[in-house]
């Protein structure tokens, strides 16, 4: 496939990247990476049934009710990635998508639940490189930002500079999140030096946008595996770290987010820096999201339930939480097809 | 609090638990409750009631009866007219008796929750997903049991009426562990619970009955400590089974001496929790959350002392001090909190004042800053860092949610100060080097070991502990074994009486060239040592004749035999096939012996060389027996629910005391010895005081038969007296007294002070030549403890 196909801008209209408005009362400084540490690497012990067990009683020990449910629900909505990522996407697919971001609920449920007029609206967008000019022109005004899966998504086995050029082409349309996946070759045999350059590269190919650094955990099989690539990624500058293509066997899991918490944690306290987590695929209803916010807020504390540290990639999930806001709006119970869909 | 606050703060909010159910129960019983007797309740007889409060609150929540003498008669009279008929009823039936019980509970799972947390304000969490479910589990397993019964258990029979007192930290479950196996193997139950929570086991028998469960099989009598006394000297009651403190278990020990009734007895613990330097640090954070956090602290087998290897100690600290900061303490019918309320005052005050000394003595104090309610029995997640062994708090069981954290260098030194405590019920081991982990988990003196994980509980893995955390195990085979006694010894009769010491000679030997004289010495670390006292004592004939002499051991020679054994430690390390050889070895020399030891047997007793003979054959044949038995008498590896194995393995008990009797002085000698050796034990016996010297004989054979010194220490004298000083030895780990009345009740009596495990035959005499009740399991089992260690795994 040549080069200039992949990536052509489908869009005809010039887009311009815009700066974020960081209205969060936590501005996040943005990691710079740092050297190669190994010792962090070999360090690295998990013991699989001890995190299992941690994350089989945290919803027996966390829960919310009633108003407490609802802000949180809402709150995961400004969580969410709203994501396409399927051969079939097209540019009115994309638009039709942006639009439900813009306005992810209903507006007399956020009028009765006090939040008409705060524009709460999905964390991002989250698309192909194809259709991100699309969606960036469709999201122009709303601080939404779009994200492109990249390089080689979701494989990611086409050649290293290709791949750079993915990344460049994405945010030359206006991409403000590159969602990268690493080679999971390089884990799988070790070559945690291989990991690092290559995503070091990607870091550099981002430039301002962010990069969220995909490990396909589903690949990668073992804790140990998930943790030590969290702290290699982290190292090498990523912004976010998230668990899945969502084409994986196995996508988003409790235990392998706790494992890559915990790698975040470690590295905040070497480095101060706070790295994003974004959990993906199988996410599909509001309690599913609320035990993910549960061991966030568990594990790394208050700041890492907002969208600058947390999001979630999820394509039914906002379908169910509408119908559970509206559940506790009206009292009954709820169906998809009150909602409008994205 | 509205939707908008939340959204900014993202706290939690209030999720309560809905109570209406169980306050309804309560309700329609006026909060007034009598005991539970012969299918119904009955008004105490002393007409008086305690008040037992909610935790939470302070608020009174019921009225319980105040078991008296007659309340307690009455239900062990209700128990024993019930039993013949439930042991009747056969294995299958009863098996469905207990899976209804089992189905019960799950039916009835919300309102034992609920109630469960009102009434000992742990939270609605930890009764609903585990003290519930797994008391379910326990009717289950055992309702296996009494259906497997007829088949495994063939040679037993239900020990009769079985009086089980039980603790308030975990109400429903300790009732579950103490009642699934009883009844389970026929046995009938008086039950006393706690008097700050005993509206559980109310519950629980008034829905027995509805359930089916048969009147009188299952009785509960509420009161304090008094009641639960009443129930300990109740002659009628052929076994007690407790779960409390030490204290308790000890005067238990000391009142039912004597008196035939079997024990077990689950006790206090100090157990620790070892981190190395290659453990899941924040994997073993969140152990330590479930060790010592879990039910307020107040678990006999809570992960209390926290042993750090130096090099992560500090990153520990600070990881641990982390997580304490999340941990949220509130009501107990709260959805979303971590820990609820201390069980009462009295309680919480014991918690503070002990915690102050440990900041007295040199602790740093590290308490969770969240907010905990103003009103109730409530205290904070508290570590106590920088503790030595020698802190209070290191060595007091505090029984409340207080870590206290000490430091080690290496393996070796984990493991000695994880053994410096008198308690040895649990401990946990985080590694993720498999060589590392299983190598201290054998060393650790506790019944239950947890690697890279802690407080896993199942009715099919036994639970129990060593030293003073009690003897007997609940759950597994070995627990249900705990409530049969053997077939084999239920037709002993009391040991005839000895004929009177015949009187010394007077007369001399004549002028015949004289044998060369021979007194027997001492037996002690592998030589032969004159007495401390250096008397001697005649041996005589039964016609008086004289037959030599042996020395007069006391208390000196006993301590030092006991430092001989306990210095012989490698033997319970020792490979089985090891100790097998030596035990055919034994055989081999006693047999290329056995004329001699005929003609002593002969002499001494004065039985036919016919029966002299054929008595020196069957204790050759009984050291073969262990020989084989000593690489067979193996454990078994448990499946429980979950991805892993708990290995129940039999270990030595240590050094054990022996008193022999005087009937069969070599094959009872070598019947009670032999089994103890076989399992690594190292002995310290005491022979036959009327017919010493078969057994002083047998130090040659021992001598050239490779036996270690040490592991056979053998001392004659007053035998009685002897045993004394051996049941008050703490260094003693177990005392198996075959002789009269007299010795058995002392020896119960006088082993409190470290609750070391006794096995009496209450002057009641054995067959020593029947297999079935003097050879193999029916003895090899009073030689091990069982230790599980649970094992779970995955990558």
């Amino acid at each position: 496939m040549a080069q200039g196909v992949l990536i052509s801008n489908p869009s005809a209209v010039p887009v311009q990247p815009h700066a974020r408005d960081h209205n969060h009362p936590h501005a996040i400084a943005r990691n710079s990476g740092r050297a190669l540490e190994m010792d962090w690497v070999d360090e690295i012990r998990i013991n699989l049934s001890a995190a299992e067990r941690r994350v089989a009683s945290l919803p027996g020990r966390r829960t919310v009710k009633k108003d407490a449910q609802a802000a949180w629900l809402l709150k995961a909505i400004t969580c969410i990635d709203l994501t396409t990522l399927n051969g079939d996407d097209t540019t009115e697919r994309v638009k039709r998508l942006c639009a439900k971001a813009r306005s992810p609920l209903r507006s007399d449920l956020l009028e009765a639940l006090g939040f008409a007029g705060r524009g709460l609206h999905t964390g991002a967008i989250c698309v192909y490189h194809r259709f991100v000019a699309t969606a960036v022109e469709a999201l122009d005004g709303s601080d939404i930002p779009v994200a492109a899966v990249s390089t080689g998504f979701p494989a990611g086995l086409i050649p290293h500079d290709l791949k750079l050029k993915e990344i460049e082409a994405s945010v030359r349309d206006g991409a403000q999140e590159i969602d990268i996946v690493i080679t999971r070759e390089h884990v799988l045999t070790g070559d945690w030096r291989a990991l690092y350059a290559e995503v070091r590269d990607f870091r550099a190919a981002c430039g301002d946008a962010h990069l969220k650094t995909i490990l396909a955990t589903g690949d990668l099989k073992t804790l140990r595996n998930v943790a030590k690539a969290s702290m290699v990624c982290m190292m090498a500058g990523a912004d976010f770290i998230k668990t899945s293509t969502g084409k994986e066997g196995v996508n988003a899991t409790l235990p392998v987010t706790l494992a890559m918490l915990r790698m975040i944690r470690v590295y905040e306290e070497r480095t101060g820096f706070k790295i994003g987590f974004k959990p993906a695929g199988g996410i599909s209803t509001a309690k599913d999201v609320l035990n993910y916010q549960f061991l966030m807020k568990e594990e790394l504390g208050r700041d890492w339930l907002e969208p600058e540290l947390f999001r979630v990639g999820a394509s039914s999930l906002l379908a169910d939480i509408e119908r559970q806001l509206e559940h506790h709006v009206t009292g009954r119970y709820s169906a998809f097809n009150r909602h409008p869909v994205g | 609090m509205s939707v908008a606050h939340y959204y900014e703060t993202m706290e939690y909010g209030p999720a309560p638990e809905a109570d209406g159910e169980a306050r309804a129960w309560l309700k329609r019983h006026d909060a007034t409750f009598g005991h539970f007797i012969a299918g119904k309740y009955a008004a105490p007889a002393s007409g008086r009631h305690l008040t037992t409060i909610e935790p939470a609150t302070g608020k009174a929540l019921a009225k319980i009866a105040q078991g008296a003498a007659a309340d307690v008669e009455a239900a062990v009279g209700a128990a024993r007219s019930a039993q013949s008929p439930w042991a009747k009823l056969g294995g299958h039936g009863r098996a469905r008796h207990l899976y209804a019980l089992a189905r019960m509970l799950q039916r009835h799972a919300r309102l034992f929750a609920v109630l469960e947390a009102i009434d000992n304000g742990k939270p609605i969490r930890e009764t609903r997903d585990l003290d519930v479910p797994l008391a379910a589990r326990h009717f289950l397993y055992h309702a296996g049991w009494a259906q497997l019964q007829e088949r495994e258990f063939a040679d037993h029979v239900p020990v009769g009426v079985v009086g089980q007192i039980i603790p308030w930290n975990f109400p429903l479950l300790m009732l579950a562990w103490k009642i699934a196996p009883a009844l389970a193997a026929g046995n009938t139950v008086v039950l006393k619970p706690a008097e700050f929570t005993s509206l559980t086991a109310l519950l629980f028998a008034e829905l027995a009955v509805e359930a089916g469960l048969p009147p009188g099989v299952l009785n509960v009598v509420t009161g304090d400590g008094a009641t639960g006394a009443l129930l300990v000297e109740n002659p009628g009651v052929d076994k007690i089974a407790f779960t409390g403190s030490t204290e308790v278990g000890r005067s238990i020990r000391q009142s039912t001496a004597g008196s035939g009734k079997s024990l077990t007895l689950e006790l206090g613990g100090k157990s620790p929790f070892i981190v190395f330097d290659d453990a899941d640090i924040d994997g073993a954070v969140e152990g330590v959350v479930d060790a010592i956090w879990f039910n307020q602290g107040q678990v006999c087998c809570a992960g209390s002392r926290l042993l750090l290897q130096e090099g992560i100690a500090e990153t520990f600290r600070k990881r641990l001090i982390r997580r304490m900061e999340t941990l949220r303490v509130g009501p107990p019918l709260d959805k979303a909190i971590d820990m609820g309320a201390v069980v009462a005052p009295v309680q919480l005050e014991r918690i503070k004042a002990l915690v102050e000394t440990g900041v007295k003595e040199g602790a740093e104090k590290y308490q969770a800053s969240g907010a905990i309610p103003a009103e109730g029995c409530f205290y904070p997640p508290t570590l106590l860092w920088n503790v030595h062994p020698s802190s209070t708090v290191a060595i007091e069981e505090i029984f409340g949610p207080v870590l206290v954290a000490m430091t080690f260098r290496t393996p070796d030194e984990a493991v000695m100060l994880a053994n410096n405590t008198r308690y040895g019920l649990a401990a946990s081991v985080w590694s993720e080097t498999i060589g590392l982990a299983l190598d201290i988990a054998p060393k650790l003196q506790a019944g239950v070991v947890w690697v890279n994980a802690t407080n896993l509980f199942d009715a099919s893995v036994g639970f129990g502990g060593y030293r003073e955390s009690g003897f007997g195990r609940e759950g597994g085979r070995e627990g249900l074994t705990e409530y049969l006694k053997p077939k084999a010894w239920s037709g002993r009769k009391a040991r005839a009486k000895l004929p009177p010491f015949p009187a010394a000679p007077t007369d001399g030997a004549g002028f015949g060239t004289p044998s060369i004289d021979r007194t027997a010495k001492l037996f002690v670390g592998g030589k032969q040592v004159r007495p401390d006292g250096n008397y001697s004592r005649a041996v005589l004939s039964p016609k008086g004749k004289h037959l030599g002499e042996v020395g007069e051991g006391n208390r000196k020679d006993i301590r030092n035999a006991v430092a001989a054994a306990r210095s012989a430690e490698g033997w319970a390390r020792a490979t089985a096939h090891n100790r097998a050889q030596i035990l055919y070895y034994l055989a081999e020399n006693l047999s290329a012996r056995g004329d001699e030891f005929a003609r002593r047997i002969g002499d001494m007793t004065g039985v036919s060389s016919a029966k002299a003979r054929a008595e020196v054959e069957a204790s050759i044949e009984r050291l073969f027996s262990y020989g084989a038995w000593a690489d067979k008498y193996e454990g078994t590896i448990h499946a429980p629910p979950l991805r892993g194995v708990a290995l129940a393995m039999h270990e030595p008990i240590g050094v054990v005391g022996v008193a022999c009797p005087d009937e069969a002085p070599l094959l009872g000698f070598i019947s009670l010895v032999a089994p103890l050796i076989a399992m690594g034990n190292r002995v310290v016996a005491v022979p036959s005081e009327r017919h010493p010297l078969a057994a002083t004989d047998f130090y040659q054979v021992l001598e050239t038969s490779d036996v270690p010194a040490g592991v056979v220490n053998i001392v004659t004298g007053e035998r009685d007296a002897l045993v004394k000083v051996l049941a008050e030895h703490d260094d003693v780990d177990a005392l198996w007294v075959f002789g009269s009345q007299e010795a058995s009740t002392a020896a119960e009596q006088l082993s409190v002070g470290n609750l070391k495990r006794t096995l009496v035959d209450h002057g009641l005499a054995l067959d020593w030549y029947d297999r079935a009740a003097s050879e193999g399991p029916i003895l090899l089992r009073h030689a091990v403890q069982v230790k599980n260690i649970w094992i779970p795994y995955g990558d």
